[in-house]
């Protein structure tokens, strides 16, 4: 059972991606670092405990995420379309999954996925390859074994 | 300037998410899903990504430093290990039952979804522990010569 149906949208996917895209070549040109969402939330995290010398950006850039959505509803006229799980258990064992998986393997969608590949890093490579099988296979169980979570 | 730049980058990597249909995780979860209701559209998302992230990249590694800072700072481990594996397995099961990754999961917040709510604390609990996690498994492969 799908969660919700969505439609193919190929071109506003290619447009996202180029913006997702040109933001990473802009935090390598200007701050010499990879976009890499996990490692920025990490050291943002880190630097409520320790304060740490060039954190400001991080915390902006995380605020600069957050302002996303209303910006793009600003833009379009329309609110963000979005269907959530209302499964909280399931989300909670999700989220941890999440986090901890992506601290401990280095990198997520973004940091192994753009800008590990773009690199040309056979460790990002990897990483991508691990992370989509175990997508592919865990919706599969989830969906056509189980019959779906809800 | 670095808070600005760092805002806005923040900005239009969260549009991107939006505009793209990664934020929505029924959109991501129906990608996974090749099985059922597939929707090839996050390979665009993907692809569009890597593209331009390849050539800015070969334009930014042109110069001898940063605009903003004095060197480039990108990861430099080599190795292929049960902790990058194991960690990207980990997060590709969390990814399949959510349908949320990092970014859209931030991005997704002010949409004030329950299941966001829920989702987001968890996994700053989960990069807490996967941060000392990676380091318990740094110090055990230096005290074991390797």
């Amino acid at each position: 059972m799908p969660l919700a149906e969505t439609n193919f949208t190929p071109l506003a996917s290619l447009l996202g991606g180029v913006l997702i895209g040109l933001s990473s070549v802009v935090l390598m040109l200007f701050f010499g670092r990879i976009a890499g969402i996990i490692g920025i939330a990490a050291r943002a995290l880190q630097a409520v405990a320790v304060p740490a010398q060039d954190w400001y950006w991080r915390i902006a850039f995380i605020l600069g995420l957050l302002a996303a959505p209303m910006a793009a509803a600003l833009v379009t006229g329309d609110p963000v379309e979005q269907t959530v799980s209302g499964n909280l258990p399931a989300m909670a064992v999700a989220g941890l999954l999440v986090g901890f998986g992506t601290a401990l393997g280095s990198g997520c969608t973004s940091g192994h996925g753009v800008c590990g590949l773009a690199r040309l890093s056979p460790r990002s490579l990897i990483a991508v390859l691990t992370f989509m099988a175990f997508g592919f296979a865990t919706v599969f169980v989830v969906r056509h074994v189980i019959g779906g979570i809800a | 300037m670095r808070i600005v730049l760092g805002f806005a980058s923040g900005l239009v990597f969260g549009l991107g998410l939006v505009v793209s249909g990664m934020a929505d995780p029924a959109k991501v979860l129906n990608f996974l899903d090749l099985a059922g209701s597939w929707d090839p559209s996050l390979a665009f998302v993907m692809a569009g990504a890597v593209v331009v992230t390849f050539v800015g990249y070969r334009l930014a590694f042109a110069r001898k430093a940063p605009l903003l800072m004095e060197s480039f700072d990108v990861p430099r481990a080599k190795d292929i290990d049960l902790r990058l594996v194991g960690g990207a397995a980990m997060f590709g099961i969390g990814w399949g039952i959510g349908g949320f990754c990092p970014g859209p999961a931030l991005t997704a917040l002010p949409l004030l979804a329950p299941g966001t709510h829920v989702f987001v604390p968890a996994m700053l609990i989960g990069i807490w522990a996967g941060v000392r996690a990676r380091e318990a498994f740094a110090l055990s492969r230096i005290q074991k010569g390797a």
